[in-house]
């Protein structure tokens, strides 16, 4: 029953925050500014995450590849692989469930226990449309890039370790890398990141739009938005798996 | 003007608003005073729209804000302005921008038609020099200050102030009231206060009613609530033992 009222509010919500804005200029400002809070604020964290995760999944392919019948260049393959369809999209977009999922959620949290979300409602600005869509909108335009920034980290730093460790040779890397690529796998990992990028900033927002008591509510809010953004996007991730590639 | 005709509010078993009317005049400071959890914001958010009550109507100037939409509410809004408890200044923006906030929202100004109606709205509640400061960098009294700027930088028709003296000391407290009033009068808006700081209802209370248990138990002015007659409307204005003491010398001079 909770979690019916809890879908039902959050649709609710998203329904108002879709409602035409009261001037676009504001919001494209703020849509600015969110693209480089939540994107550029968040190229550090991927970047790093990207170059040892692609770093470890080449050695540890490598390693599970030891084995005179399995070609060398099939740890570079394995490694594309692993990195475009599920690493960089799935992976990086948890990270980002954890680094903006809570910052969303205690913003619009201390807005609503401050009352400020309250002074928008009473000036006649809708406050969910303000505080909510700019965010929505920066997310989804700008995770494909982080993911893509990702992929090609991700790559990079499998071919470096992988050759500086001797684990694979440069040639046989670059050749798996380059084995029977599909594009489809690139759209695939796009769409679900697309998808990811409406759900974390929207999901968090519901739970620090509707923070309840104090500073300590706020702090709640911050866990539920980050819980529940990793269990919707990860339910999402099967269904959109399902629908793609089964 | 704003007439409010038997208001009621529950959050489920709590009665918290029990048939509330009262007419708050233009050009005048209404005052709604009463002991902590009376049900005084609640009545407030339901008079804004924050909260919807359960019977009753709230009528801005003869329209009735409870039966509007979305879009109707939101044109009536435009001609509120409301400080609340804690100011709700916006944390990102500077005192200047928390100003220019509405303006930018609802009109076409230009940057620097924008820039100076905040800068004269800031001179308006003297507060000349914090235009680039954070919230965060100004003190209690003058965020309340801010506050007000924002609220009269579109000309409301209509001002709400949540208690407007908490957690201000004495001397800036009486600035702030001064404020309103002043502000009430010169705009001939109608003003509603939410206090109980007996101060501030001496000073400023041209119409007063008295919340007690979610009921309006008494309505007049300043001077007559010196006098009244009742218990617990006194009890509240003499709160303390001297001024019981002070109150019964007097009755019986």
């Amino acid at each position: 029953m909770s979690l019916l009222f809890h879908i039902g509010r959050y649709f609710l919500l998203m329904q108002r925050t879709l409602r035409r804005p009261e001037k676009w200029s504001i919001y494209r400002k703020q849509i600015f500014r969110e693209i480089d809070v939540i994107g550029i604020g968040s190229l550090g964290i991927v970047s790093i995450i990207s170059i040892f995760m692609g770093a470890v999944i080449t050695i540890q392919a490598a390693f599970g590849f030891e084995s005179p019948w399995i070609p060398l260049y099939a740890v570079g393959l394995a490694a594309r692989d692993s990195i475009i369809l599920e690493f960089s999209p799935t992976i990086v977009s948890l990270i980002l469930a954890g680094k903006v999922g809570s910052s969303i959620a205690s913003e619009i949290g201390n807005m609503r226990v401050t009352e400020q979300i309250d002074a928008l409602e009473v000036m006649g600005i809708n406050s969910a449309g303000y505080l909510i869509l700019p965010k929505v909108l920066a997310a989804v335009f700008i995770f494909p890039f982080l993911v893509v920034i990702s992929m090609f980290l991700g790559h990079f730093g499998g071919y470096v370790f992988g050759v500086v460790t001797g684990v694979v040779t440069s040639y046989e890397f670059i050749y798996g890398v380059q084995y029977e690529f599909r594009p489809f796998n690139v759209v695939y990992a796009l769409t679900k990141t697309v998808c990811f990028g409406f759900i974390i900033p929207s999901v968090s927002a519901y739970h620090g739009y509707y923070t309840q008591g104090g500073s300590l509510g706020v702090g709640e809010s911050s866990i539920k938005a980050v819980v529940y953004s990793i269990v919707v996007l990860l339910l999402f991730n099967f269904l959109i798996t399902q629908l793609m590639l089964a | 003007m704003i007439e409010v005709r038997n208001l009621n509010k529950s959050f489920g078993d709590r009665h918290v608003i029990k048939d509330f009317s009262f007419t708050f005049e233009r050009g005048k400071c209404n005052l709604i005073i009463g002991e902590s959890g009376t049900g005084k914001s609640v009545l407030t958010k339901c008079m804004v729209g924050l909260v919807e009550p359960d019977t009753g109507e709230v009528l801005y100037d003869g329209t009735d804000f409870t039966q509007q939409d979305y879009y109707a509410r939101k044109t009536v809004r435009k001609d509120i302005g409301m400080l609340f408890q804690g100011g709700a200044l916006f944390d990102s923006m500077t005192v200047e921008e928390n100003v220019m906030f509405p303006l930018a929202m609802f009109t076409d100004m230009s940057d620097s038609e924008k820039r100076d109606r905040a800068h004269f709205c800031l001179n308006r509640v003297n507060l000349p020099n914090a235009a680039k400061l954070l919230p965060a960098e100004i003190s209690g009294g003058m965020k309340k200050r801010v506050a007000i700027a924002r609220a009269i930088s579109v000309q409301p028709q209509y001002l709400f102030c949540d208690e407007p003296n908490s957690g201000l000391d004495p001397r800036t407290s009486i600035l702030i009231d001064e404020l309103i009033k002043e502000i009430t009068y010169e705009y001939q808006i109608t003003t509603m206060v939410i206090t109980h700081d007996m101060n501030s209802v001496l000073e400023i209370g041209d119409k007063i009613a008295f919340l007690h248990k979610g009921e309006k138990w008494w309505e007049g002015t300043r001077q007559e609530i010196l006098i009244s007659e009742n218990k617990e409307l006194s009890d509240f204005v003499y709160a303390t033992k001297f001024l019981r003491e002070f109150r019964d010398r007097l009755r019986t001079a």
